[in-house]
């Protein structure tokens, strides 16, 4: 695992930064405590507001990237106070600077219609908490898979739109996980946004970053 | 037997009691298996948070269950649910299915219903706090005795 690691490229840093969002103390320790263990760089946020501010999507700040070290993967909880994880899934997705970054839900709740949605949204995964050690490897053996695919293939897997786009999937998808993730990845040719009937369109000629609507 | 492997035999016998008694679960068991040298206080730190925040919403449940005017089921019931998730986190068993019956009180709006699994909740958490602190008891002082915590590593 270790040498997959290194294929990795997360900047200049080999090990994968992930951005943890929850809005209980408890559960960031213990989620922080999983991710070092399985040698990766973690920020620790309370809430999604927080999350996007850390990413540099709050509007905020000008159109600078990532904030200081480049977020391989976010984990968050569901359910929290203000924007709930499925908010900040739709957020991170409707970026066009950050919405290749796989997005990991974790929840107490069991809820098929609540995992269908997250997936539907692009979530990578849904974990039902307590996250266990063995989830954790198996999204790092993901994200490496994911990477090296990457990689290989010259461009950006994005998962959100599977539906449509099913017909120009000529990737070799990362059939490594045989869980809830969806599989064939695909990349909107050029960067169109392909947006379904239920969403809202991308803010036209984005050149620039979406400046995204908070929803607090 | 010396002083070191008494202790140990003890932390062990006490350990397994607590799993057979229900108090914690497997996920107790994960969060110790993550202790390291580089967080060796790992399991101690993640157990006073959870006490804190066991403290912290066992207030916010029964300010909420007071109030004359008419009490709010939902924030009761977003307390028993943090309290639950928390619980559950770290494996904490008795005091996670106490937050379960709970909920169900909070949905029906019952507050009798509502009081008691607040005095059980309360219970429970009072009982495991007494139960781990006797635990990390245990493992200081076989590490004072210069001994190491069976399991660990």
């Amino acid at each position: 695992m270790e040498a997959a690691g290194e294929v990795l490229r997360s900047g200049s840093s080999q090990e994968l930064h992930v951005l943890a969002v929850d809005d209980s103390y408890v559960d960031r320790k213990v989620i922080e405590k999983l991710l070092k263990i399985s040698s990766c760089k973690v920020t620790a946020v309370e809430s999604g507001a927080r999350a996007l501010q850390f990413l540099g999507l709050d509007g905020e700040k000008g159109a600078l990237g990532f904030n200081g070290l480049k977020v391989n993967l976010i984990m968050t909880d569901y359910s929290m106070p203000g924007m709930t994880g499925y908010e900040l899934l739709k957020k991170i997705k409707r970026s066009s600077a950050f919405r290749e970054i796989p997005v990991v839900i974790m929840s107490s709740e069991n809820i098929l219609t609540r995992i269908d949605s997250c997936l539907e949204e692009g979530a990578e995964e849904f974990l039902v908490k307590p996250v266990k050690l063995s989830d954790v490897r198996r999204l790092m053996k993901d994200c490496i898979m994911r990477g090296e695919t990457e990689v290989k293939e010259g461009r950006r897997v994005d998962k959100r739109k599977l539906e449509d786009d099913n017909r120009t999937s000529s990737l070799s998808s990362s059939s490594s996980t045989p869980s809830s993730s969806p599989s064939p990845p695909s990349s909107p040719p050029f960067g169109f946004d392909v947006a379904t009937s239920e969403l809202i369109s991308s803010p036209p000629h984005s050149s620039k970053r979406a400046k995204l609507r908070d929803s607090d | 037997m010396n002083i070191v492997n008494q202790l140990q035999r003890q932390f062990l016998d006490y350990s397994t009691s607590l799993h057979r008694e229900g108090f914690v679960d497997e996920q107790f068991t994960q969060l110790q298996k993550l202790q390291d040298e580089n967080s060796p206080d790992f399991v101690v730190e993640v157990v006073s948070l959870f006490f804190e925040d066991c403290e912290k919403l066992i207030n916010n449940m029964a300010s909420a269950l007071e109030q004359t005017q008419g009490v709010d089921f939902k924030q009761v019931d977003a307390s028993v649910h943090q309290l639950k998730g928390s619980s559950s986190s770290i494996g904490a068993m008795r005091v996670r299915n106490a937050c379960i019956a709970f909920r169900s009180f909070c949905e029906a709006q019952n507050r009798d219903g509502c009081l008691r699994c607040l005095q059980q909740v309360t219970h429970e958490y009072s009982l495991l706090k007494n139960k781990l602190q006797t635990l990390f008891r245990l493992e200081q002082q076989i590490i004072a005795a210069g001994g190491s915590i069976p399991g660990a590593d």
